[in-house]
């Protein structure tokens, strides 16, 4: 028994056809407490007022969209390196919903930045690294669209997502270096006692497990939707065959 | 390797455009930005840097897709394919091709160009700072030529691959021009820009050969 087991695609079909039920009520279940708790259920912060819930949506959505590239790169290295197609389906089956988290991060920050900054946006390092990283998922996902062979655009993809993950990595640095930031530092690490008010806290738990169960969710939907057209190509190919 | 990297050039230099089409452009975008913002003399002198640098990218972009793909259309790309050098020496060559025929001229042009845009100063730092990093921008571009070149038609997407990519070499570029034209302190961006194009020349060989025999087979 071992990981790769799950790479056969008839295997991973049966496993994620019992766990996508359970993820998606999962999801739902979380995001619909986390949020409705969130928004509903928690004081207005002294001096931000109402604005402050947003970050029920926007911390979720921007470490979901960092983390979505990373799973991208993992899947994309294992492509590489063991030929498992499911790894690679995987990976394509992710970059949409990341590029859709980025623009979710992005959206949730200019609105919350309008009442509060007095501007939509600002070329602020994390505002301006997370533009690049919108970029970087469109570049990707248009590069897997334009080649015609599923092989050819899986390996030239991954490719571009390792040498893409390394100048993202660059990118984020150098803007710090040019311009010093509106953004706050980062406030939650796993190493503090406290990280923000608990009353905001665990609804932001919450929502960050519903998002990641929604992450899961719609990885597994995607990718499942990603083997079926695959068979369904395969199918058509051997009836013209005959 | 020597006989490929002449006979990049020559092709570059004899069959229509490449060479000075770069160049041309790189004048073009000098002469039009204070046609579109204004001929104010302290406006163009803070932003005439990052106007350079932005121009000589665009300019480097503008030939990327020349790199492999006439090599493909006549099979000579086959032929190297199969000649004894290994891939990532073919790439290498034909990054370090491209940049003697875009990245040098600009580098050698802009304090030229400095001097019409009001540049201060600096404009020794400035063509500097280009000559130390167009090697990556040429490197990084052929890389997305590399991806590209089973495409019919690659070149809108490959500015979309290879923009982003430019990011980091853009900022230290810039602000090496940009502190050398005010005077300032610059050891730290030019450092940080060699590293980004000492680090790309050693490893992005390797990853445009990958994807170079990808499109091959």
């Amino acid at each position: 028994m071992s990981i790769w087991e799950y790479a056969n695609p008839k295997k991973f079909m049966q496993t994620s056809g019992r766990l996508l039920p359970w993820a998606t009520g999962l999801a739902a279940a979380a995001l619909l407490i986390g949020l409705i708790w969130g928004f509903f259920l928690t004081p207005d912060d002294y001096r931000q007022g109402s604005t402050v819930k947003i970050i029920f949506l926007h911390v979720p959505a921007a470490l979901m969209a960092i983390n979505a590239w990373l799973m991208m790169l993992v899947c994309s290295l294992i492509w590489l390196i063991r030929r498992h197609h499911v790894s690679a389906l995987a990976a394509k089956a992710a970059a949409p919903i990341g590029l859709t988290m980025t623009v979710i991060a992005l959206v949730t920050g200019a609105i919350w930045g309008q009442p509060m900054w007095g501007t939509w946006w600002a070329w602020d390092p994390r505002l301006t690294s997370f533009l690049i990283l919108f970029l970087f998922y469109l570049g990707y996902i248009a590069l897997w669209s334009a080649i015609d062979d599923p092989d050819t655009a899986a390996d030239l993809t991954s490719v571009l997502c390792m040498v893409g993950s390394v100048f993202a990595l660059l990118s984020r640095y150098a803007v710090n270096f040019w311009n010093q930031g509106l953004h706050q530092g980062a406030s939650l690490s796993m190493d503090k006692k406290e990280n923000i008010s608990d009353v905001f806290w665990l609804p932001l738990l919450v929502c960050i497990t519903g998002f990641v169960l929604l992450f899961v969710a719609l990885v597994l939907l995607r990718t499942r939707t990603e083997i079926r057209a695959r068979r369904l190509a395969a199918l058509l190919a051997r009836e013209r065959m005959a | 390797m020597i006989a490929l990297l002449l006979r990049d050039l020559r092709l570059a230099v004899r069959a229509g455009g490449g060479f000075g089409l770069g160049l041309a452009f790189f004048l073009l975008v000098a002469v039009l930005v204070p046609l579109g913002i204004g001929p104010e003399p302290s406006l163009l002198a803070r932003i005439a840097p990052g106007i350079l640098w932005v121009g000589a990218l665009l300019a480097c972009l503008l030939s990327l897709d020349r790199i492999f793909a006439l090599d493909r259309e006549d099979g000579s790309l086959d032929l190297l394919a199969t000649s004894p050098i290994p891939m990532e020496g073919v790439v290498a060559v034909k990054a370090l091709a491209h940049w003697l025929v875009t990245g040098l001229p600009l580098a050698l042009a802009a304090p030229g160009l400095a001097v019409m845009l009001q540049l201060p100063g600096g404009h020794g730092w400035l063509a500097i700072s280009l000559a130390l990093g167009t090697p990556a921008l040429s490197m990084i571009g052929t890389f997305g030529a590399a991806l590209t070149v089973g495409l019919k038609r690659g070149g809108l997407l490959l500015s979309l691959l290879v923009l982003p990519l430019y990011v980091p070499t853009l900022i230290f570029g810039a602000e090496v021009a940009r502190r050398g034209a005010m005077g300032m302190e610059l050891g730290t961006p030019l450092a940080l820009l060699a590293a980004i194009t000492g680090g790309t020349l050693a490893l992005l060989p390797f990853a445009a050969a990958l994807a170079v025999r990808i499109n091959l087979r």
